[in-house]
């Protein structure tokens, strides 16, 4: 419907929907969003902690950059992130709301230890890590096809179903941990680590998952703009009409897509338990489930952002802790920041997209 | 009673940017009247009936509401002068009863009782001899009853003055009876009625007068009882205005596609094709008239393999000689058959390309699945891309540009460029040329003649009639997804075609 | 018995806030994964209200009624800036609800979190831990006669207020909802914004009204929580409630009548872990997982059958823009 003329009660303003701005003048708004994020932390942290904020920024950094140890583990946080967030992309791009990428990276953990605890020993070590792989890819693309199929056949509302799968997920991590007596002590839920079935160390702990998800972020890139499937999820997503119009089976490219949605997240999970943790439990995602939705969501889907948006986010969360060390306040604070950063992006993209109209003094206001 | 009309229109003119929706248009409604208000598509109808309900606000003229200079400025205003209109689209949330849809919205401060709304409800289907229950649910109605709603709602809210457009479009026979039986105790109570439409027999069956609009000017308000349906249709379309679209004549034709006897029905459960007939020949064009809405979509959708049929079939002969038929087959099946279909739809954002993709990857869309390698070749659709944007003069800054920021002439070419650029064998046009302008629209048509020069059966579905006599050699008419006639393209009158829209057959209109 | 049936009841309350806010905010079509995260807001509102009201006054000068009223007062407060925050994000500025709730949950958490580690440090506590227990024994009063009534006493007014005015709201809740005008336009805002609209409802009041209120009361889930259930404040105590409390959404077709049910059936999985004695431990996980399991079942079965009535409301996650009709 048009803007009803009204010359007794028109609003003071009016949003209208823009053409599109260049691409430029994009990023000069979300610049400036991030900066008045940073502005608006900045009071955050004076207000909570009465510090000095370039004394506290300062800190960040030293927390993020300061050792070359630090500055390993960043890149490997930042990896394991960016492996989630290029999982959950190439279903948001299908506008399948995948928010249970925590419950398929906690399913390719799983996976990954129960193979290990299994077949440890009676099989070589190389063989080991590649079953376990296998098997962590098998069970993070079986857990995203379950919600896929409802969704493909019943329309199931998949953000609801897959949140929910997070938490059976959880549930079956705490199961397995005393059905198969993993316990290092009867009744702690905890696990010792493995000694077998780890990820090879190259120069050091992190490098290869480092190059796992560099390799991973190529391919993601390469898969969603240069191949036939990737075209497909662009087209299911913009449109399923055109896709039914072109021949497109629509439900295959979603259960298809939630396939490899999963498995990635398996792949996630994988890293995780062989290349970093060895241990298992259910906090072993870490909510990156859930962040890697924020990253890959600022980042528009595009896979060489969501390097960008996943370090900064990283970014936060190592420089907060470093905040919280130096002047002993506790590691939430990094939780506070980032949902601050998140709220500013997320705000930026309605004067991308918007455009605000003052109201005119013509009589007609079409 | 005195002798103020219930409504009256002086010198309403709306224009929206350019095009001039109403000129200067005159109308009057009295008491207990029911008026038609008959017109072509684009006629300025419904835009002129919006201005009334308080969607859209005149830029000249005045409206008087007996005998009263009004302002309306919002379909508020318009309930407060007891107006109501019963729109195309009905505005009813799916989950609630009769009831409540009917109540939603209003705040007249009184205490919310469910039970005495319902009451008042059932008050106004026994005098008006409606048939709905008032607690059955939105989605379990039926689309008349979903009308009855939208009626009875109007009616709640104190109306006097019932605005009805193109209520019949989505009933059958029966129901449009119903209807016509409520309308008419509604006008012996003293309301007066505005209900527009294209179907001639309605007007004369139904209404007191009718207003005939044409191109956005009041044509004339006759009497029904002493017009007929060969005065109005002239009144409705007007003299035969030549385009000088080069025609050739058609040469080598052979039965390309053969449609026998489909039926289908939609969503609603709505019969929307019924036992339609047909066939398009090679190195012709075969226009398909009617009014919008008819039929023409589905039957287009049902041929490319996306609108399932109850019955009959559709038989592709190949140029080798093969057949096939293409019933029960989805696009991916057709297009593995070999069978070279192309087809331009309605809907050119939302079905046909893309909007937020290039014009490469838009060409894409077609050609993609070539080849076995699971990678895209973007080479051959950027070649003809680049192809299409110099020799269709499309006006984009590149061929990288999303094809949303492209006007509506430039999608279009984007479109058809691409379509016959598959070297169909059958070409589909779903109106081609409807937004485009004079430029844009012939070089659609010249494009669509080189095609059917080039031994491919062209189908145009179309709504200008002068384009339609101008451009086709067969034109077949559908009427509430019936066939009501063939003619020929080069001698038949516009009359003829226009009596056969508005839903009589052949042999009545001769 | 009345062990087991107190626990439930306990562990459901939560619960029933959380969903009964949730509920009201789904039904304006905004789906709000923020819950959690309000939750945590709502209950630590709550106790930075009371700390700071107790170490005001002093622990000898606590009025009752006061008390109280701070703690809630605070509590409302911090739920309703989270309520408003996510409302104009994904209300006026129509960003993305999942990605807007999401984020609220984690600001949320970490909200909780680090001033439940840090209150002591800024109101110059030297203890450690978050002793609530000079205000959240009033919190815990129980009505009076309950002592003499027996076993019904025991099942059904052994309770503080909070439990009571859990299940009123959530049975005003449905009552709106059903039975009133504004229940009727919140219904249709939720489900076809476009057709409000037309009809003159304000969509965009509304949906802030409904997601605010909606905040509040699911942040009163927290504040029970810590006030009622425990009396102390520990960080990540909550837990992953708030998740549960929007399975509890779909267990209960978006009906807070049918929550209150839900959540006690919820808190009594729960309690069956707990106080079955020769359980197994596996069998208590098992009985933990059977919620999200129900949840699911639910959703998949609501979406087979395909009656409307019960599906989350049409127009749930969508924002909407009057000129994109």
């Amino acid at each position: 419907m048009s803007n009803i003329a009204t010359k007794k009660h028109e609003p003071l303003f009016h949003i209208v929907k823009r053409n599109a701005i260049p691409w430029w003048k994009a990023w000069i708004v979300r610049a400036i969003s991030i900066l008045l994020a940073v502005v608006v932390c900045s009071f955050v942290t004076i207000l909570l902690t009465k510090q000095n904020p370039v004394l506290v920024w300062g800190a960040m950094f030293k927390g993020a950059f300061g050792t070359e140890r630090i500055v390993w583990r960043l890149f490997r946080d930042i990896s394991l992130l960016l492996c989630v967030s290029l999982a959950v992309t190439p279903a948001f791009k299908m506008r399948f709301w995948n928010c249970g990428a925590e419950g398929q990276v906690l399913m390719g953990c799983l996976a990954t230890f129960a193979t290990v605890r299994f077949l440890g020993g009676t099989v070589s070590e190389p063989l080991l890590l590649v079953i376990s792989l296998a098997a962590a890819l098998i069970a993070g693309a079986v857990w995203g096809l379950i919600p896929a199929v409802f969704y493909a056949f019943f329309k199931t509302n998949e953000t609801l179903f897959t949140l929910m799968m997070n938490y059976v997920a959880k549930g079956l991590i705490t199961l397995s941990i005393i059905y198969f007596q993993w316990e290092n002590t009867f009744g702690s839920q905890i696990v010792s680590p493995l000694r077998i079935g780890r990820l090879p160390k190259v120069y050091n702990d992190h490098l290869v998952i480092i190059l796992t998800v560099a390799l991973i972020t190529l391919f993601m890139y390469i898969y969603l703009n240069y191949t036939k499937q990737g075209y497909e999820i662009s087209v299911v997503g913009e449109s399923e009409n055109t896709a039914n119009y072109i021949g497109i089976n629509v439900k295959n490219v979603v259960i298809r897509t939630m396939l490899i949605s999963g498995a990635i997240c398996g792949l996630a999970g994988f890293l995780l338990v062989s290349g970093k943790d060895g241990t298992v439990s259910p906090d072993t995602a870490d909510g990156r489930g859930f962040t890697a939705i924020m990253v890959s969501w600022l980042a528009k889907f595009n896979p060489i952002y969501m390097i960008i948006t996943s370090f900064l986010l990283v970014f936060f969360q190592f420089g907060s802790k470093e905040i919280t060390r130096s002047f002993r306040l506790n590691d939430d604070f990094s939780e506070i920041l980032t949902g601050i950063v998140i709220f500013f992006i997320i705000g930026s993209e309605f004067f991308i997209n918007y455009q605000i109209k003052m109201r005119k003094l013509t009589k007609e206001g079409k | 009673m005195d002798n103020t009309y219930a409504i009256e229109l002086k010198n309403i003119s709306k224009r929206f940017g350019t095009v001039l929706a109403n000129n200067n248009v005159n109308l009057s409604v009295k008491r207990g009247e029911i008026m038609a208000i008959l017109g072509e598509n684009g006629s300025g109808k419904t835009t002129l009936m919006n201005m009334i309900s308080g969607i859209y606000y005149p830029d000249e003229g005045q409206i008087f509401v007996n005998g009263e200079e009004v302002t309306i400025t919002s379909p508020k205003d318009a309930f407060n002068y007891s107006i109501g209109m019963i729109h195309q689209h009905f505005k009813l949330v799916d989950v609630f009863s009769a009831t409540e849809n009917i109540v939603l919205g209003i705040n007249d401060g009184k205490r919310y009782k469910l039970s005495e709304a319902r009451r008042q409800v059932l008050e106004i289907t026994e005098k008006y001899g409606f048939d709905i229950s008032p607690d059955k649910k939105i989605y379990e109605m039926s689309v008349s009853e979903k009308q009855t709603v939208e009626i009875i709602k109007v009616l709640y809210r104190g109306a006097d003055i019932l605005i009805l457009d193109e209520p019949t479009a989505v009933l059958t026979p029966q129901e449009i009876d119903k209807l016509f039986a409520v309308l008419r105790r509604m006008r012996d109570d003293g309301k007066s009625i505005i209900i527009i439409t294209h179907k001639m027999n309605e007007v004369l069956s139904l209404s007191d007068r009718v207003a005939v609009l044409r191109k956005g000017e009041h044509i004339a308000t006759v009497e029904t009882a002493s017009t007929s349906v060969s005065e109005l249709t002239e009144l409705m379309v007007g003299k035969k205005i030549s385009l000088n679209i080069n025609r050739t004549d058609p040469h080598d034709t052979s039965d390309r596609l053969v449609v026998s006897n489909i039926s289908s029905v939609n969503s609603e459960g709505v019969t929307v094709l019924d036992k339609v007939s047909f066939t398009a020949r090679s190195g012709e064009i075969l226009g398909i008239a009617g009014i919008a809405g008819s039929g023409q979509k589905e039957l287009l959708e049902a041929i490319a393999g996306l609108q399932p049929l109850t019955e009959g079939e559709i038989k592709y002969n190949s140029p080798e000689g093969e057949s096939f038929n293409l019933r029960k087959r989805t696009p991916e099946q057709i297009r593995e058959l070999g069978v070279r279909l192309s087809f331009v739809p309605e809907d050119r954002l939302g079905m046909g390309l893309v909007g937020s993709m290039d014009i490469i990857d838009n060409m894409m869309l077609r050609s993609y699945k070539k080849g076995h390698s699971i990678f895209l070749n973007r080479k051959s659709p950027k070649k003809l891309a680049e192809e299409i944007v110099d020799e269709l003069e499309v006006a984009t800054p590149d061929v990288k540009t999303p094809v949303r920021k492209l006007s509506g002439g430039n999608v279009q070419k984007v479109l058809v460029g691409r379509e016959i650029a598959a070297k169909p064998k059958v070409l589909m046009a779903a109106y081609p040329v409807r937004g485009l302008d004079i430029n844009s629209s012939y070089t659609i048509y010249n494009l669509l003649n080189e095609q059917k020069d080039n031994g491919v059966a062209v189908i145009f579905v179309g709504e200008d009639l002068d384009v339609l006599l101008d451009l086709c050699d067969r034109i077949i008419v559908i009427a509430s997804g019936k066939i009501t006639g063939e003619v020929d393209g080069r001698h038949a009158t516009k009359e003829e075609v226009g009596v056969m829209m508005t839903g009589n057959t052949q042999k009545e209109a001769n | 018995m009345t062990v087991f049936i107190q626990g439930a009841i306990r562990q459901a309350m939560p619960l029933l806030f959380g969903a009964t806010g949730e509920i009201l905010t789904e039904k304006s079509g905004n789906l709000n994964l923020g819950i959690p995260g309000i939750m945590y807001v709502g209950a630590i509102s709550g106790v930075i209200g009371a700390t700071i009201y107790e170490h005001t006054v002093g622990a000898e000068a606590i009025v009752p009624a006061l008390a109280v009223s701070i703690t809630l007062l605070a509590s409302f407060i911090g739920s309703l800036l989270m309520g408003l925050i996510y409302s104009f994000l994904v209300i006026s500025l129509r960003a993305n609800q999942n990605v807007t709730g999401l984020a609220l949950t984690t600001f949320g958490i970490g909200i909780g979190n680090f001033f439940g580690g840090s209150l002591t440090k800024i109101i110059g506590s030297q203890t450690a831990n978050i002793s609530l227990g000079n205000i959240s024994k009033y919190f815990k009063m129980t009505p009076p006669i309950a002592d003499k009534l027996g076993w019904f006493g025991d099942w059904f007014l052994s309770y503080g207020f909070l439990t009571y005015v859990g299940i009123i709201v959530a049975i005003i809740a449905g009552y709106v909802l059903k039975r009133t005008r504004v229940g009727l336009h919140l219904r249709a805002v939720g489900e076809n914004p476009a057709t409000a609209d037309a009809t003159g409802v304000n969509v965009t009041k509304y949906k802030y009204v409904a997601t605010c209120t909606g905040s509040v009361i699911a942040g009163l889930g927290g504040l029970y929580y810590v006030f009622e259930y425990t009396g102390n404040w520990s960080n990540n105590g909550f837990g992953d409630r708030g998740w549960l409390a929007i399975a509890l959404v779909i267990f209960a077709l978006w009906k807070p009548v049918i929550a209150i049910i839900g959540s006690i059936l919820f808190g009594a999985l729960y309690m069956l872990g707990i106080t079955t004695t020769g359980i197994s431990r596996e069998l208590k996980e098992v009985y933990e997982l059977l919620p999200y399991l129900a949840t699911i079942f639910i959703l998949i079965i609501t979406s087979i059958r395909n009656k409307k009535e019960n599906h989350p409301p049409a127009s749930l996650g969508l924002s909407y823009f009057r000129e994109e009709r």
